[in-house]
């Protein structure tokens, strides 16, 4: 194999040009996935993006790689018939929080159930963007939108917690304008064996400005964002005003900490992602402003057996007990007489 | 085998219904005296009608299973108008079945089940046996007691030993019929151990031997064997044709298969078939629902395998969306609907061929889809060979109509010879030189498979519009009106490689009769009775219904009339009407039940004028 020059962030840079709108967070998060996957090791023709429909979903048009733009809510099922198909080759679903949580609920369910290895990109903007402005299923409750303009009477979901139920092997929050920890997300998702989600908190500043702006803003995101880091205790807040997570009953609460204080000897929990049981995650999922900072960063990272894995361990049986196929004996098995 | 003392009787041809309550094993039952019936060289067809339920309340109606065989030396294709024989093993399968059997037929019933309750599960008001005897010859047989005599030995409980009297039936019907019972002997040692295996290769010998004492049956029957084209046979229904039909295109265009489906009837039995064949590279995979199942095929297409999906209507209707992404993004795959009764969820065990329109326009917007239908159980192998080809050859989605009876049914199968099945290259597009993902080859319209994996061939494709050659997304009006019409002139071009329709009778003349799918047996039977008694009519059968064979214009403006007989309300006679200007008549039928002979002959002497 020649030896080939080393790819660059601007080799992933399609030559379509991109039309979100000014300020979207997305521009934000291709040009971290564009700086990132140069970073990864893998060959560019065998990275494939495959999408669903809605502004996320616009997205691998913008990257210069194998793309697939597939209908409202299907991309994780496409993707694992690619993945199925074709475990060399690094997938990477890319919806929103209408397009996966709505329509497509079910797929994402059952992929990220099933374990592929891929990674599930999920743009949470808690509205429904290119159709002009409805209210999605995580929108707040009492959200005013075109669809709702006495105020929306859904109880949203959590995309964190959807994906704990559905039993995800790895886990992660981030944050679209902070690059330095999307880019350690997506590094992290692509080393993960398995299913990788990450919700990933995206602005619409047409339909829904604003949203996260607590916790994009540098100034409010220590007070309001808890940043985890695996074996670390959950602490938040700025100094002269640091706080603690104590879990107790799988039930989140705060603490207050001096400065010179030792969070795990006042009972502060430590972060674990690779707890033996969910609930630990469940509880940091159940985390929600304006009651508790939001948790960003890896929430659970475990290891369980990945679906092509158990597919290729079965080929490899079925090759050993019977051989390789062979029609004519197929066709010829059973009963069977000749006429002279 | 037969009591040498009994007369034995050559007849041509003989139909027997098997019928019993659903947990009584008439479909087993069934399926054995066929595979004997066939290792025995006789040309059958056969049709299995059972409820949907998994188990009805015992004796009802409801739940009453039949299975029916026509067996003859001589060339058949349906499993007959009526039964000349029905053995019923409760009340409810007589009452159920019996204004079927053919006048002055036999039935053959296990009188120990003919008591109080049975009689009035069936819905019976009294004793039916009297009446039924001026009519038919009715065998009453003591079969529960027959059964439980033979097996007083042994260590079972009463309802063990109960569960194999359709085994003592299969013995006696053995014995009638001069099948030898070798293959279900095989089959019986293959299944089970022990008391199990023991009770019933028991009863099977004591049914058989029961006939050669009884002086219930004076005589035996024979029927000879078929003269057939000399090969290798063996007996094959519909559904397994297709999943091996599958497998030896993986073989031929020398791919991996991917099988994206969820279970539904009557097409679940394929997926089970094709879950055993890891180690023929076949990936099956059991999707969370109808559209993961599609989506899952298409994203493999995508990848560049072999990639199938199979479903019933209810299914196929969930699937249009993805099948609309497929035709946009021209990728090759192949979809079976295994047709039911509808609409909605219909009746899921019977038959119907009525997802044509669904399968033609389905999709939203102007959506070429081209479509095959396999005509005999056997040709579900050789459909799907083609519908592969022509996915791979033209890039597209190629929908295949099969239906349950197809699936069910079984027949006699030459079985290919492997070697000579033709195989062809896939080609995957490798050059990046001047690229273009939507440039059509000139021949097929068909645009390059290229996948991913391959160096410098990074690109997108999706569902929205693309711009000619270059397959950017495109808003251009003229562009979209030139790729509209590009998608179904290359649907259009597959019409180069369909064979020209051949009629069978004469080339011209006055009547003639086009079918499609599994009206094969009876409208070519009923067609070839006619002519035989001298009447002017023909008949074609389509296996493509889109696009159609090239001649078929042609051959039907060659005939005063037209007759399509179909299971629907019309649906191939107004495409035909629409497409060829023909005034196309229309015999349906939707019970739920295939065509009788002579309900196509009846027509077809109404439209001549002949007949009495």
């Amino acid at each position: 194999m020649a030896a080939t020059a080393p790819l660059k962030a601007k080799d992933f840079v399609s030559d379509l040009d991109v039309r979100w709108c000014p300020g979207c967070g997305d521009y934000s998060i291709l040009k971290n996935i564009q700086k990132v996957m140069p970073e990864l090791g893998v060959p560019k023709e065998n990275v494939v993006f495959v999408s669903g429909i809605g502004c996320s979903s616009r997205f691998p048009y913008y990257m210069n790689t194998f793309g697939f733009h597939t209908i409202h809510g299907r991309a994780p099922a496409f993707a694992t018939g690619i993945r199925i198909s074709r475990p060399e080759l690094s997938v990477w679903v890319v919806t929103g929080d209408g397009d996966g949580l709505s329509i497509g609920g079910n797929h994402l369910i059952h992929t990220i159930r099933r374990n592929l290895n891929l990674q599930i990109l999920l743009f949470n903007n808690r509205v429904y963007g290119l159709t002009k402005g409805q209210y999605s299923p995580t929108s707040r409750e009492g959200m005013l939108s075109k669809s709702s303009p006495q105020g929306s009477i859904d109880h949203p979901i959590d995309p964190i917690a959807l994906a704990l139920a559905a039993g995800a092997t790895f886990v992660a929050r981030t944050i679209d304008v902070n690059a330095p920890h999307l880019q350690e997300m997506l590094h992290r998702a692509h080393a993960h064996e398995g299913t990788a989600f990450i919700e990933i908190l995206q602005n619409c500043p047409v339909y829904n400005d604003n949203e996260w702006h607590e916790l994009e803003d540098r100034k409010t995101r220590v007070s309001s964002a808890l940043a985890l880091a695996n074996g670390e205790p959950l602490v938040f807040g700025p100094m002269g005003n640091r706080k603690g997570i104590r879990i107790h009953d799988g039930v989140p609460s705060i603490i207050s900490l001096a400065d010179g204080d030792d969070p795990i000897s006042h009972g502060v929990a430590t972060h674990n992602e690779a707890h033996h049981s969910a609930s630990y995650a469940f509880a940091l999922a159940s985390m929600a402003r304006p009651d508790f900072p939001v948790p960003i960063g890896v929430i659970r990272a475990v290891e369980k057996p990945t679906y092509e894995a158990m597919l290729q361990t079965q080929i490899d049986q079925a090759l050993e007990q019977r051989g390789p196929g062979d029609l004519a004996k197929l066709l010829h098995s059973g009963d069977t007489w000749t006429v002279e | 085998m037969a009591d040498p003392k009994k007369r034995i009787e050559q007849v041509e041809r003989v139909a027997i219904r098997f019928a019993g309550d659903s947990g009584d094993g008439m479909q087993l039952t069934g399926t054995k005296f066929t595979e004997s019936t066939a290792l025995a060289g006789n040309d059958l067809s056969t049709f299995p009608d059972f409820p949907a339920e998994i188990r009805a309340p015992a004796g009802s109606l409801a739940g009453v299973s039949g299975f029916q065989i026509q067996f003859s030396s001589e060339d058949i294709r349906t499993p007959a108008d009526e039964p000349d024989v029905l053995v019923a093993l409760n009340p409810a399968a007589l009452h159920a079945n019996i204004e079927d059997l053919r006048p002055g037929g036999m039935v053959i019933l296990n009188s120990d089940a003919f008591s109080g309750k049975n009689l009035e599960r069936a819905g019976y008001d009294g004793d039916p046996l009297p009446a039924l005897e001026d009519r038919f010859r009715v065998v009453q047989i003591p079969l529960t007691a027959l059964n439980r005599e033979a097996l007083k030995d042994l260590k079972l409980s009463t309802r063990e030993k109960d569960r194999c009297k359709n085994f003592f039936m299969l013995g006696l019907m053995y014995w009638l019929y001069n099948r030898p019972m070798d293959s279900t002997l095989r089959w019986l040692e293959s299944k089970f151990r022990g008391d199990v295996f023991e009770a019933n290769q028991r009863v099977l010998k004591a049914g058989l031997h029961f006939g050669e004492t009884t002086e219930l049956f004076p005589v035996s029957f024979s029927v000879p064997k078929a003269k057939i084209q000399p090969g290798t046979y063996r007996n094959i229904t519909g559904n397994q044709a297709l999943a091996w039909g599958i497998i030896a295109a993986g073989v031929q265009l020398d791919r991996p298969i991917f099988l994206g489906a969820y279970p539904i009837t009557p097409a679940s039995d394929v997926l089970h078939e094709l879950a055993r064949y890891r180690h023929f590279g076949v990936k099956t995979f059991q999707a969370e629902d109808e559209i993961a199942a599609a989506s899952s095929t298409i994203g493999a297409a995508f990848a560049g395998q072999l990639a199938v999906c199979t479903t019933s209507g209810p299914g196929l209707i969930l699937k249009q969306e993805a099948l609309g992404l497929a035709i946009m993004t021209e990728l090759p795959v192949v979809v079976v609907d295994v047709q039911r009764a509808g609409p909605s969820t219909g009746m899921p065990t019977k038959t119907e061929q009525a997802d044509l329109l669904l399968a033609l326009y389905g999709r939203n917007s102007d959506s070429p889809m081209p479509v095959l239908a396999p005509c005999t159980p056997g040709d579900c192998f050789t459909i799907m060979i083609e519908a592969f080809q022509i996915a791979v050859k033209y890039m597209t989605p190629v929908t295949v109509l099969s239906d349950g009876y197809l699936a069910n049914s079984s027949e006699p199968w030459l079985i290919p010879e492997v070697d000579t099945l033709p195989r062809s290259k896939i080609r995957y597009h490798e050059d990046p030189t001047d690229f273009l993902p939507y440039q059509r080859d000139q021949d097929t319209l068909a645009r390059p498979w290229a996948i991913p994996g391959t160096k410098g061939l990074e690109h997108r494709i999706g569902g929205l519009e693309s711009e000619v050659d270059t397959g950017t997304v495109s808003y251009v009006p003229e562009n979209h009106e030139q790729m509209v019409q590009l998608r179904a002139a290359k649907v259009a071009r597959i019409a180069q490689d369909i064979p020209a329709i051949e009629v069978n009778g004469a080339d011209t003349g006055e009547l003639l009769l086009v079918g499609w799918g599994g009206t094969y047996g009876a409208i070519s039977t009923a067609v070839n009775e006619a002519r035989e008694d001298g009447l002017d009519v023909s008949s074609v059968h389509l296996r493509h219904l889109n696009p159609f064979p090239s001649n078929l214009g042609d051959v039907l403006s060659r005939f005063r009339q037209v007759l399509v007989p179909e299971l629907n309300t019309g649906q191939l006679s107004r495409v035909l009407r629409a497409e060829f200007l023909v005034p196309a008549e229309s015999l349906s039928k939707v019970q739920g039940q295939p065509f009788k002979v002579n309900e196509i002959r009846a027509r077809i002497d109404l439209m001549l004028g002949a007949g009495s």
